[in-house]
């Protein structure tokens, strides 16, 4: 029996889209990358309850203009909802999503079980990442997993997929279609090892790439010009992370207690000058998304706005990154 | 110690290949003695020896030909393909915050060495099963092929 016909509403989210050739997955966000399409993911930041609601209210205001919505997996080490949970929510209400699976909690008995539990719900994308230290969140007595590490976990996936069978070799009946990314922070040290380490990622497997906040776009051109020089910009999808501060206080916030974050003083230095803060921490980052969207081998923008859902849609807008954008691809190929 | 070596990469890089060559000519006679009676008496000089030299953590799959002869298993998280994303101004450790990043260290060692390309190969998984095993025996044995992938 078709799934489909059990709830006409939900339709079936194993139901895989004819995958095109040369394509790995058979989801939205590969499809319209490959056609050259500057594509737009946005984060939804997981609940800390037990409600499906709450993950169905973000995802709506997301939808209205992101390609795919990234599901994390406890970032900053803090416990919400997991990615695993909130891909099975989303796959049935018919969303493209991007898992994100971190090496810090599971070993490699556990992520390679949920690659395959993520592609018989419907995930056509898996983000590889490390994870944030234990120390950064709310459980730092947690003992750390590292089993793997992000290079690793790439490796892991891809030999899922091409090569139909786990790391240890045993064989897969049907392997899992993902479409793989992988992160990569232009503005943390070493600054000159990280377009080589992209460079390692794509070897290991990545196709697509997010990168951590930008806030310093000098940094972020040193970064692509060296990966122009490299040529990476043509053998995977780099998008671009941004995203609003709230004010310069939630900047300063940041800047020092979540990892990874690089935000210069002349943008905290501009949020306090400005009258409404809020405002001016929209149009910083619809500036932002121009000026990246402006420079060469940048396929898209990654959107985390840090409990700040319902604006995602009013700076993408306003950011005109989707102007003209035939909305629709061909049928059936939303997921 | 361990940046002092890393400073020096390049002479640890000869010293290692030099190493290297000694310890397989040496296979037949380890295999005469018989590898599982040495293996406790090596693995005790290799981890005083490295452990004084690199912090070694005897991961038992010793990769420091390709990383900047920076132990990789000093990395809270255990990184062996190169830097998270969480290093500190400066190049100083996520979670260490007074510590000077392996990988930051790494990639400087790396660019001493001859063969420090190799820095940009990924490493498989480690083996959990080797720590505390003989890096140099696996050598001499032929069977250190995650060492030898990585060239």
């Amino acid at each position: 029996m078709n799934p489909a016909s059990l709830n006409p509403e939900i339709g079936d989210p194993s139901a895989a889209y004819p995958i095109k050739p040369g394509h790995s997955s058979g989801g939205r966000l590969e499809r319209l990358l490959r056609e050259g399409r500057f594509a737009v993911t946005a984060e939804l930041n997981p609940p800390d309850s037990a409600d499906p609601r709450e993950v169905y209210e973000r995802a709506l205001v997301l939808s209205e203009v992101v390609d795919a919505i990234n599901a994390t997996d406890a970032s900053g080490a803090n416990v919400h909802m997991s990615s695993v949970g909130i891909c099975s929510l989303l796959t049935r209400a018919g969303y493209a999503v991007v898992m994100q699976i971190s090496c810090r909690d599971r070993n490699r008995i556990a992520i390679q079980g949920d690659v395959l539990g993520a592609a018989a719900m419907g995930v056509a994308n898996i983000l590889c990442l490390t994870g944030d230290g234990v120390q950064a969140g709310d459980q730092p007595g947690a003992k750390p997993v590292f089993d793997l590490d992000s290079t690793a976990l790439l490796e892991t996936v891809r030999t899922m997929r091409d090569e139909g069978k786990f790391l240890s070799g045993r064989k897969l009946s049907v392997p899992p279609r993902v479409f793989l990314g992988a992160a990569e922070n232009p503005f943390a040290p070493p600054y000159d090892f990280r377009p080589l380490r992209m460079a390692k990622k794509i070897a290991a497997g990545a196709q697509f790439i997010q990168t951590q906040y930008c806030f310093d776009l000098p940094l972020l051109e040193r970064f692509m010009s060296r990966v122009r020089d490299l040529g990476l910009d043509r053998e995977c999808f780099i998008l671009v992370g941004v995203g609003p501060l709230a004010s310069a206080k939630t900047a300063r916030w940041m800047r020092s207690n979540v990892p990874g974050i690089h935000i210069p003083d002349a943008i905290i230095q501009r949020l306090e000058g400005a009258k409404n803060q809020r405002a001016e921490g929209k149009a910083i980052c619809v500036e932002i998304i121009q000026q990246v969207r402006a420079m060469k081998g940048v396929a898209g923008v990654h959107v985390m706005a840090y409990r700040q859902e319902e604006f995602v849609s009013e700076i993408i807008q306003a950011s005109g990154v989707l102007a003209n954008r035939r909305r629709t691809l061909e049928a059936g190929a939303a997921s | 110690m361990r940046l002092w070596s890393v400073r020096r990469a390049r002479a640890m890089e000869f010293a290692y290949q030099a190493l290297e060559g000694a310890l397989k000519a040496l296979h037949p006679v380890f295999a005469k003695i018989g590898y599982a009676r040495l293996e406790k008496p090596v693995a005790a000089v290799e981890r005083a020896a490295k452990g004084f030299l690199f912090d070694c953590q005897m991961c038992g799959q010793c990769a420091l030909s390709s990383t900047g002869m920076s132990c990789p298993m000093n990395c809270p998280k255990s990184l062996r393909n190169g830097p998270c994303g969480g290093v500190r101004p400066g190049g100083f450790c996520e979670v260490k915050p007074a510590m000077r990043c392996v990988w930051d260290q790494a990639f400087v060692g790396s660019l001493k060495m001859k063969r420090g390309r190799t820095i940009g190969q990924p490493l498989s998984p480690i083996d959990h099963r080797l720590w505390g095993r003989s890096s140099w025996l696996a050598v001499a044995r032929g069977d250190h092929k995650r060492m030898d992938e990585a060239r």
